[in-house]
C-alpha cells in the first residue's frame, strides 16, 4: 500500500489513526474530574505535538540515518518562522504562502549552513552548526531587530500591507486562516462528562505531519536512505569505493532543514508570532533530546520523543500546590501534607527536575529510547511467539552515534 | 594603546575562566572518552560550595532587639552568627570576610567526592555507549543538579564578595608609565588569573612528571594496550574524574566574587566551554588552554567601541565566528588529533 | 461538520457536568455566548502566567504569592489588604460579580513562545477569562498580542519597555507598571540635583528592545538637563562578564556610568563596575557615579553591597507609608513573612483593578472591562492618585526615585526612597516618537466571539 512494505504501511496506518483520533486519545479523563489536569486534548498542545513531531522526524533523517549530529537545527525552524510571519504581514493572512515560503527559506539557509558545516564531521560538524545557530539567535535578538522584532518578536499588525488581501473590516484583529477557516476554530463534542475538541489548525498540522512521516518512510527505505546509512556505518570505506558522500549528506541536511522550516511555518500559522528564543541553543538541544529519547534512527521514535517532552513542558508545569492539595484532600490532614510535600518539588516550577530525572532513567534503562520500551512491552505480551511482526520492529533500533 | 593593553588584560582574565573549564572537560574527554554535559554544573556546584560555606559561617541565632522595629512594626529580630560566640566578633568577621578563599579547602573534598560518585555511579556505565547517550544522560544530570540547587538557594544570584583586602584595583597603567587611571585592574581578577595559571600549570606538571600522570597519558593515547599491560586503568580514571571535577569546582569557587553565582551559571558556560574545547582540538589539553585565552582576548577586542562602530553586533557573535573560521582552516581545531570524535 | 467559533470552555464545562450520565452525545452549535470563555457556572478562572523557571523565577514566585493573596482577598478571605484602601468600593469580598475566583498557573520561562503556549493552554483548556503576569517586556508584548487575537483581557505584570503601551499597544492589554520614559523623566531632575548639570554620561545598554527604549528615555531627559552623552555601547543579553565593557569607561572622559541593564545583566555589570573601582575615582574633578535606571529589590539583592548609594527608579517600594501600601505590606508580610516586591505589588493591583472593572461594568466581557478601565481614576493602591489612560492603557502615577541604602537593617531593606516624582512630571503625550508615534494604535477591543 502507498508503495510501502507491509510493516511500514501498518505503521503509517497506525500513525494516521493516532493523529485522527488524537482529540479522543489525549482527553481520556472527564472534564471536572481530578485527572482532567492530565488531559492534553486542547488545540494548542495538540498542534505543538504534531509540529514538533515534524521537526523531530526531519532531524532524524539527518541524525538517525547519517549520524551527523547537528546542534543548530533550531536556526532553520526560526528562520522559517520569520519568513512565515513576513508572508502573513506582506502577502496574505492565508497560511499557505507562509508555510511554503518557510520551507523554501529554511531550505536555502540550510543549504548554505550545510555546505559549509559538512566540510567537517563528528563533533567539529556539531560545533559548526551550533555556531551558525547561535549567531542567528544573537543577531536576531539584537542588531536585526528591525527585521525580526528582537526581544518582542514579530507579529502581524492591523496596519500591515497584506497586498493580496482585501482590507480588513474596521476593528477586526488580523488572524491567520486557510480560505476563511481560522486556525483556532474548533468543533466541540460533548459526550457525557467528556469534551473532545476538533480543531482546524490541528488537523492542518496533522495532515502535514502524516505527509512528512510518509515521506520519511520513503526516504528511509529508498536507495538514497541506504546510501545515508552507509555514510553512518563507515564513511571512509564509502569514499574509498569512489563515492563522493557529501552530495548525499548535504541532501539529507537540506531535507531535514526543510522539515524544520515546515515546522516553523506551521508554528507561525497556528500562532502568528516568531521570537528569537526559538533559535537559542537550548531549542536545538531540545530536538536532539526528542530524537534520542524517542529512539534515534527509528521511524516513530522522534515523534514519541517530541510528544513526551512537549507534554511534560505543558502539563506538569501547570500543576500547582493548590491542585496538589485537592488531589490529596481525601487523606487525613497530616498525611496529605506529607504527600504534597514530597510531590511538590517535582511539579509546577519543578517540572525541569522531573524532566531531567526522566531523561536519565530513559537513557540508563532504555538505550534504544522509548521505542525500545514499547518493544519490550510488546515483547512481554507476545511472549514466546515470534515478535518479528511488531509495528515498530520494522525500524532498526540500533543505537545511534 | 592603553585601550589595547586593557583589553588584553580583560581577555587573559576571561580566557582563564574559559581555559579552566575547558581543561576539565578535555581531561574527562581525553582520558575517559566521555562527553560530559554536566561539566558546567560542576562549575556551578563549586560556586555554590562558596555560597554554602559563607552560609555556614553566618549561621545565626536570633536576638530580639526591642529598640528597633521590623517592616511589620514588630520588634526587630537581629541575627547573630554563632561564630561570634566562638571566636568573638572581630575574629568572626575576619573569618566571614575570607569565606571565599576558605571555600577552596571546603570545595576540594566535596568536588572530588562528587566526581567519584558521578564516575562510579553513572559515567562508568556509559564508557561503551554512544556519545549521544552520554550527552543525554549527563545533560539530564546537569538539569537535576541545577534544579536541586535552585530548590535550596532560589533562582536569584547570591552575592559572595571577595575579602576586603582584595577589593579595589591596581593602577596598572601608572606602573607601565601610562597616565594614571588609564589602565586599572581589580585585585581579585588578578588573583583569579594567577590562580588559574597555577592550576593549569599544576595539572600539566602532574600529568607530565608523575608516574600516575604518565599512565593516564598512556591511557589517553591507547587505553586497551595500557589495560593489557596489567595496569588498573579504571581506578586511575576515577581519580582523573575526581580531579577534573575539582578543577571545575575551584574555577567556580574563585569566580563567585567576579559575578554573583546563580543556579544556571553552569549552562551559561557550558556551550561556550564546548566551543573552546573544540576550537582547541578534541583531546588536546594545551589546545583547550590556548583556545580559552584566544577566545577570551578576541571577545574583549570585539567589545571595543572602535570595533563596534565599524562592525555593529560583532560582540554578539565573535566567539562563534572565530570558531567557524578556525574549524574551516584547521580541520581539527588548533591542536586536535586525527580521528578523535570525527565519526 | 459545522465549524463553530472558538471554544467556550466555561460554558461547555458546566454543561458537561449537567450532561454527565447522558449516553447521547450533546453537540453544541453556535448557541449564544457573547464573548470568549464566558463564565456560566458559579466560578470564574483567572490565568496567572509567571516565570517559574529561568533567571526570573524568584520574581515570578513573588508575583504568584501576590496573586494568591489577591484571590484570597477577592473571595473574602484574609484581612482584605488593599481592598479596604482602594478608592472604588465595588469589591465586596464575594468573588467577582458574585462568582468565586479560581485560578490556574503556568510557566512563561521568560520566553515568548513558552509564555504564549502557557497562556493558550489557560485559555483553551482551563477557560481562563483573563491572563496576567510576566517579568519581561518580550513576554508581555507577545502574550498581549495573543490575548488581543483570542479576545481575552491581558493585565501586564512587570514590563518596563515603552513598547508594551507604545509601539505594540493593544486594546485588550493594560499596564499598571511604569515604563522607560517615566524612569528617565523622574530620574533626570533628581540626578541633576545630586550630581550637577554638567556631567558626561557613558551608557552601557542591553542590546534588545527594552535596553533601547530605556537608553533613549534616559538620554533624552538627562540631555535636556544639560548632561552630555559621551558614548553608548550595546552589550549582548547573554554576556555574563562585563569587564571588557566596564574597563574602557575610565579611558573616556565620562564621569557618570548609566547601566541600562536588568536582572542578571544588571547584577553582573554593577558588580563589575564597582569591582573596577569606578566609584572611587575622581574624573573632571567630580566623583564618578553609577546609575541604574530600573531597580528591582529582588535583583538588587543579588548585587549585595554594590548597590549602596546608587540611584535608580522603581514602581513601588514596601517602605512607603501611605495607607494602601501599609495595608498591602501587612497582609503580604503576615502571610509570607517578608515584605512584597514591586513585582508582587503591581500584579496584586492588576488583579484588583480587573475585578473592580468587572464589577463596575457588570460583565466579564473584555469590551465592557476595557471600557471600565479606560480613563479610570483611582487611589489607595499604594501609588497615590492614578489614572488608567484611555489612549494607551498605561497607568499614570507618581514614580519613585530610590537609592541603595547605606546601612540596611535586613536583607529586604536594600533601597530607600529619595523622592516621589509627581505624576505631572512623568506624563507624556501618547503620540510622542518614543511611544511609536501616531501610527501606533490600540485597535479595537476584541471579545473573541
Amino acid at each position: 500500500m502507498f508503495g510501502l512494505r507491509k510493516s511500514d504501511s501498518a505503521l503509517l496506518l497506525i500513525v494516521i489513526a493516532l493523529t485522527v483520533l488524537a482529540p479522543f486519545i489525549l482527553n481520556p479523563f472527564p472534564e471536572n474530574s481530578v485527572m482532567a489536569q492530565f488531559n492534553a486534548g486542547y488545540p494548542d498542545l495538540m498542534q505543538r505535538l504534531v509540529i514538533f513531531g515534524i521537526f523531530a522526524i526531519g532531524f532524524n533523517i539527518l541524525f538517525g540515518l547519517t549520524g551527523y549530529l547537528s546542534f543548530g537545527h533550531a536556526a532553520f525552524l526560526g528562520v522559517g518562522s520569520y519568513a512565515g510571519v513576513w508572508m502573513i504581514k506582506l502577502l496574505t493572512l492565508n497560511v499557505i504562502p507562509a508555510i511554503v515560503v518557510s520551507v523554501i527559506v529554511a531550505g536555502a539557509f540550510s543549504l548554505l549552513v550545510g555546505w559549509i558545516s559538512l566540510r567537517r564531521s563528528g563533533i567539529y560538524f556539531s560545533i559548526l552548526t551550533l555556531a551558525f545557530a547561535q549567531m542567528s539567535y544573537a543577531l536576531a535578538y539584537s542588531v536585526l531587530t528591525p527585521i525580526t522584532g528582537g526581544e518582542t518578536g514579530l507579529q502581524p499588525k492591523v496596519g500591515d500591507p497584506r497586498i493580496l488581501d482585501a482590507a480588513l473590516e474596521e476593528g477586526v484583529t488580523p488572524r491567520a486562516n486557510l480560505f476563511g477557516m481560522f486556525m483556532n476554530d474548533s468543533y466541540d463534542m460533548v459526550v457525557g462528562g467528556w469534551i473532545f475538541t476538533f480543531n482546524v489548525g490541528y488537523y492542518i498540522a496533522a495532515i502535514c505531519m502524516v505527509l512528512a512521516f510518509y515521506l520519511s518512510i520513503r526516504i528511509f527505505r529508498s536507495p538514497f536512505g541506504l546510501m545515508l546509512r552507509a555514510v553512518k556505518s563507515n564513511q571512509q570505506r564509502l569514499n574509498y569505493t569512489g563515492i563522493e558522500s557529501k552530495p548525499y549528506t548535504l541532501a539529507a541536511f537540506v531535507i531535514s532543514g526543510m522539515y524544520a522550516g515546515l515546522a516553523g511555518g506551521l508554528l507561525v500559522a497556528m500562532d502568528t508570532q516568531a521570537g528569537a528564543e526559538r533559535m537559542f541553543w537550548t531549542a536545538s538541544g531540545e530536538v536532539v533530546l526528542m530524537t534520542i529519547l524517542g529512539g534515534a534512527g527509528t521511524l516513530i521514535g522522534p515523534v514519541l520523543g517530541a510528544g513526551f517532552i512537549k507534554y511534560f513542558e505543558n502539563i506538569v508545569s501547570k500543576i500547582n500546590a493548590n491542585i496538589l492539595e485537592t488531589w490529596f484532600s481525601f487523606m487525613p490532614d497530616g498525611l496529605s501534607d506529607v504527600f504534597v510535600g514530597i510531590i511538590y518539588p517535582f511539579i509546577g516550577k519543578g517540572w525541569h527536575l522531573t524532566l531531567g530525572i526522566l531523561f536519565m532513567l530513559v537513557v540508563i534503562f532504555l538505550p534504544g529510547g522509548l521505542v525500545q520500551g514499547g518493544q519490550k512491552i510488546a515483547g512481554m505480551f507476545k511472549n514466546k511467539k515470534d515478535g518479528s511482526d511488531s509495528a515498530t520492529s520494522s525500524a532498526s533500533a540500533a543505537p545511534a552515534e | 594603546m592603553e585601550a589595547i593593553v586593557l583589553q588584553i588584560l580583560n581577555g587573559l582574565d576571561k580566557g582563564s575562566a574559559y581555559a579552566l573549564i575547558a581543561l576539565g572537560l578535555t581531561l574527562i574527554f581525553g582520558t575517559l572518552g566521555v562527553v560530559n554535559f554536566a561539566h558546567g554544573a560542576l562549575f556551578m556546584i563549586g560556586a555554590f560550595c562558596a555560597v554554602t560555606l559563607s552560609k555556614i559561617l553566618t549561621l545565626s541565632h536570633v536576638v530580639i532587639d526591642a529598640t528597633k522595629k521590623d517592616f511589620l512594626g514588630n520588634p526587630l529580630k537581629v541575627e547573630v552568627p554563632y561564630i561570634y560566640d566562638f571566636v568573638g566578633e572581630n575574629a568572626g568577621n575576619v573569618i566571614i570576610d575570607w569565606a571565599v578563599p576558605l571555600s577552596i579547602l571546603f570545595a576540594i573534598p566535596i568536588m572530588v567526592l562528587i566526581g567519584f560518585i558521578m564516575e562510579r555511579g553513572l559515567i562508568k556505565h556509559f564508557y561503551k555507549r554512544p556519545h549521544a547517550d552520554q550527552i543525554l544522560v549527563t545533560f539530564g544530570l546537569a538539569i537535576v543538579m541545577q534544579e536541586v540547587i535552585k530548590y535550596f538557594y532560589g533562582a536569584n544570584p547570591i552575592p559572595t564578595p571577595a575579602p576586603e583586602a582584595f577589593k579595589g584595583s591596581l593602577d596598572f597603567g601608572a606602573m607601565l608609565g601610562f597616565e594614571a587611571n588609564s589602565i586599572i585592574y581589580p585585585y581579585w581578577r588578578l588573583v583569579y588569573f594567577s590562580f588559574a595559571a597555577v592550576i593549569i600549570g599544576g595539572v600539566f606538571a602532574f600529568l607530565q612528571f608523575t608516574t600516575f600522570g604518565m599512565v593516564v597519558r598512556a591511557g589517553m593515547a591507547d587505553r586497551e594496550t595500557v589495560g593489557l599491560l596489567g595496569i588498573n586503568i579504571d581506578k586511575r580514571f576515577t581519580i582523573m574524574f575526581g580531579l577534573a571535577a575539582a578543577v571545575a569546582g575551584l574555577a567556580g569557587v574563585m569566580y563567585t566574587p567576579i559575578n554573583s553565582p546563580n543556579y544556571h551559571m553552569g549552562m551559561d558556560f557550558l556551550v561556550l566551554s564546548f566551543v573552546v574545547v573544540v576550537v582547541g582540538g578534541m583531546g588536546s589539553l594545551s589546545g583547550a588552554v590556548l583556545a580559552g585565552f584566544l577566545l577570551g582576548i578576541l571577545e574583549s577586542f570585539a567589545s571595543m567601541t572602535a570595533v563596534l562602530e565599524t562592525l555593529p553586533g560583532i560582540n554578539q557573535i565573535i566567539i562563534y565566528l572565530v570558531a567557524i573560521i578556525v574549524l574551516l582552516t584547521r580541520p581539527r581545531g588548533l591542536m586536535g588529533k586525527a580521528g578523535v570524535m570525527e565519526e | 461538520m459545522s465549524i463553530i467559533k472558538p471554544t467556550r470552555r466555561g460554558l461547555l464545562r458546566t454543561s458537561a457536568v449537567a450532561g454527565a450520565g447522558l449516553a447521547m452525545p450533546t453537540i453544541f452549535t453556535g448557541s449564544a455566548s457573547a464573548y470568549m470563555n464566558e463564565p456560566t457556572g458559579s466560578s470564574v478562572t483567572l490565568g496567572f502566567n509567571v516565570p517559574q523557571s529561568g533567571p526570573y523565577a524568584d520574581e515570578g514566585a513573588d508575583e504568584l504569592r501576590a496573586y494568591e493573596l489577591a484571590v484570597e482577598h477577592l473571595n473574602g478571605g484574609g484581612d482584605g489588604g488593599m481592598m479596604n484602601t482602594f478608592s472604588s468600593k465595588e469589591l465586596k469580598g464575594n468573588g467577582i460579580l458574585g462568582k468565586k475566583v479560581e485560578y490556574v498557573t503556568g510557566d512563561t520561562q521568560t520566553k515568548a513562545d513558552a509564555a504564549r503556549a502557557s497562556a493558550k493552554s489557560m485559555i483553551e483548556k482551563d477557560g481562563a477569562i483573563m491572563i496576567t503576569g510576566g517579568s519581561s517586556s518580550g513576554v508581555a508584548v507577545a502574550v498581549q498580542a495573543l490575548c488581543q487575537e483570542a479576545g481575552i483581557i491581558f493585565m501586564a505584570g512587570l514590563t518596563h519597555s515603552n513598547d508594551t503601551t507604545g509601539k505594540d499597544k493593544k486594546a485588550n492589554g493594560f499596564r499598571h507598571f511604569f515604563n522607560s520614559y517615566m524612569s528617565g523623566a523622574a530620574l533626570a531632575p533628581v540626578l541633576a540635583n545630586a550630581y550637577g548639570k554638567d556631567r558626561k554620561a557613558y551608557h552601557l545598554t542591553a542590546d534588545y528592545n527594552w535596553g533601547y527604549t530605556t537608553e533613549e528615555a534616559v538620554r533624552e531627559s538627562t540631555e535636556a538637563m544639560g548632561w552630555e552623552t559621551v558614548n553608548a555601547v550595546k552589550t549582548p543579553l547573554t554576556q555574563t562578564d562585563f569587564s571588557s565593557y566596564i574597563a574602557p569607561v575610565l579611558q573616556s572622559d565620562a564621569d557618570v556610568l548609566v547601566l541600562n541593564h536588568y536582572g542578571g545583566n544588571m547584577i553582573n555589570s554593577l558588580t563589575n563596575a564597582v569591582q573596577f573601582g569606578l566609584r572611587d575615582k575622581l574624573v573632571n574633578g567630580k566623583n564618578f557615579e553609577i546609575i541604574v535606571p530600573l531597580y528591582s529589590r529582588l535583583m538588587a539583592r543579588g548585587a549585595g553591597e554594590n548597590v549602596k548609594g546608587i540611584f535608580g527608579s522603581t514602581n513601588w517600594h514596601w517602605s512607603l507609608q501611605d495607607e494602601g501600601s501599609k495595608a498591602f505590606v501587612k497582609s503580604f508580610g503576615e502571610k509570607y513573612g517578608f515584605p512584597p516586591s514591586q513585582a508582587a505589588h503591581t500584579t496584586y493591583c492588576q488583579t484588583l483593578l480587573y475585578a473592580d472593572a468587572a464589577e463596575r461594568a457588570g460583565t466579564f466581557n473584555p469590551c465592557g472591562i476595557a471600557e471600565a478601565l479606560e480613563g479610570f481614576e483611582f487611589d489607595g493602591l499604594g501609588n497615590g492618585k492614578t489614572l488608567y489612560r484611555a489612549e494607551d492603557h498605561q497607568c499614570f502615577k507618581d514614580v519613585l526615585v530610590v537609592k541603595g541604602k547605606e546601612n540596611p537593617t535586613s536583607e529586604f531593606d536594600i533601597l530607600e526612597v529619595v523622592e516621589v516624582t509627581p505624576v505631572s512630571q512623568v506624563t507624556y503625550d501618547a503620540n510622542i516618537p518614543q511611544m511609536g508615534g501616531p501610527e501606533a494604535t490600540l485597535g479595537d477591543c476584541n471579545p473573541g466571539a
